[in-house]
């Protein structure tokens, strides 16, 4: 250290790796514990909500007009989507909370429980993509995507979106914790809208505009372009969600600047 | 070397802002010893949070030279639903350190048995501002920062933090603060006082308790007398 307490670049980076290697540790202790499945409930939490709702839509038999999509593909790759979304921004929502005391250590900040909790969220809500994906297309539920590239795009995208938001709102929350409270109610109703139960070609022309106006949206349509092939007809705009998720993303960490003044005991 | 340069420092309240101090500079040699004295209210833990970095200042900056501990015993640096050993590891991986060397001087010190290995949650009083202490002193740092009201505990308790702080580590600086004026005289070199948001210097410590004893007595002459 200089002898003013500047320190470099290289110093610095160093000490942001420790910190988040000690939150991620310190996440995966409290979330999950060391008894039973421990550590593999990051990818089990996410894998029994997909499952689940895979399950209720295939029993209700989900109407989608005989588009020849299986429904079990069309669960999975909608669900997943919205964990990428969701479960980011609403761990993010509690970050600071749940972290305080831990933040009264100098070098700990409140971006380093965001980028601790966003990267968990994804890798996790990722795992259990995957391990949904091979499995139900060993057993011969789900066909095997029409172009993976695609899919790893829309995949790329919604996680982009998912962590912008989770920085916004995370951050929020040291102004008014109106912020996390509004966000529970706010992400059910995002749930409908986010084209994670539907295809937007299946809406009459007035609401896919609405619809459209959603971010998560255009990535939902890209994964499932990119799963399906031509089978359905999709509508997105990756520009136009490239756009939302870059304004996103600088408010986010403007925010989490000042929100990092505001910290108080 | 440790300064605070001209800082300030402002909390919201329902009732618009509230200026805790304003303008306040000091530094601290490596090695040296300072002690804060002000009454309760004067903003003396505040300024420990600041000075540790837990918060930043309103206006003005802290330059840190040295390794600055946090508030010394402080028990709400730590996550309540890890137990005592997560939390030592914790501040480990933060601070750049190997944990396993240090088990044994936290057990020894802390005395918890097994319940170093149980949610600190779950922790009397007593036992949590043990585990505080020793993980104070797990980590090596220059400049300790001690909040008197901070470590309280029985006579045994106060005997060995007073030999791990005082005798073992007697070459680092630290900054002490105090309601109690002879707290400070018996362990620091120096002193300033925290009055009415503002912060007095003196040539040397009597100067100080002096000040002190007389700002609690409440005369106004002695304060523009060392009105900076």
């Amino acid at each position: 250290m200089a002898a003013t307490g500047e320190l470099s670049f290289v110093q610095s980076l160093a000490i942001q790796f420790r910190v988040l290697h000690a939150l991620l540790m310190r996440e995966l202790i409290t979330r999950y514990g060391r008894d039973n499945l421990g550590v593999l409930w990051l990818v089990g939490e996410p894998m029994i909500f997909t499952l689940g709702v895979t399950t209720l839509w295939s029993a209700a038999g989900l109407a989608h007009g005989g588009t020849g999509i299986p429904i079990v593909a069309f669960a999975v790759t909608g669900y997943s989507s919205v964990l990428m979304w969701r479960n980011a921004t609403t761990q993010c929502g509690a970050g600071i909370e749940q972290n305080k005391p831990l933040l009264f250590h100098r070098s700990v900040l409140i971006i380093d429980v965001f980028f601790t909790r966003i990267a968990l969220e994804i890798i996790g809500a990722t795992s259990s993509f995957i391990f949904l994906s091979f499995f139900f297309i060993f057993i011969g539920w789900m066909p095997v995507p029409d172009n993976l590239l695609m899919v790893l795009e829309g995949w790329f995208m919604l996680a982009w979106f998912g962590a912008s938001l989770a920085l916004l709102v995370g951050a929020g929350t040291a102004f008014s914790p109106l912020v996390h409270r509004l966000w529970h109610p706010i992400s059910y109703l995002l749930f409908p809208m986010s084209g994670a139960a539907f295809m937007v070609e299946w809406l009459p022309h007035n609401l896919q505009a609405i619809v459209l106006y959603l971010p998560m949206v255009h990535g939902v349509e890209l994964l499932r372009h990119g799963y399906f092939g031509n089978v359905v007809r999709t509508h997105y705009d990756i520009g136009y969600m490239a756009e939302c998720c870059l304004v996103l993303n600088l408010c986010g960490m403007y925010v989490v600047r000042e929100a990092s003044r505001r910290v108080e005991f | 070397m440790l300064s605070v340069e001209h800082v300030s420092k402002v909390y919201e309240t329902r009732r618009g802002p509230y200026t805790v101090f304003d303008d306040v500079s000091f530094s601290l040699q490596r090695g040296r010893n300072i002690g804060i004295l002000g009454r309760n209210g004067a903003g003396k833990s505040t300024m420990i949070r600041l000075i540790s970095g837990a918060e930043r200042p309103t206006t003005g900056r802290i330059r840190r030279g040295m390794r600055v501990s946090w508030p010394l015993a402080f028990a709400g640096a730590f996550a309540p639903h890890m137990t005592g050993l997560d939390n030592l590891k914790f501040i480990c991986r933060v601070y750049g350190c190997d944990y396993k060397p240090l088990v044994p001087f936290i057990e020894e010190f802390t005395e918890l048995g097994t319940f170093l290995r149980e949610p600190v949650l779950h922790y009397s009083h007593g036992m949590m501002t043990r585990l505080a202490f020793a993980l104070s002193m797990a980590i090596e740092f220059d400049c300790f920062l001690i909040d008197e009201a901070m470590v309280v505990g029985d006579a045994r308790f106060h005997d060995r933090c007073h030999y791990e702080l005082f005798q073992k580590r007697k070459d680092r600086a630290f900054i002490l603060v105090s309601h109690d004026a002879n707290t400070i005289k018996t362990y620091c070199e120096n002193a300033v006082v925290l009055h009415e948001g503002h912060l007095f210097a003196f040539p040397n410590l009597d100067a100080a308790y002096v000040f002190y004893l007389e700002t609690l007595a409440k005369k106004p002459d002695v304060v523009e007398q060392w009105q900076m």
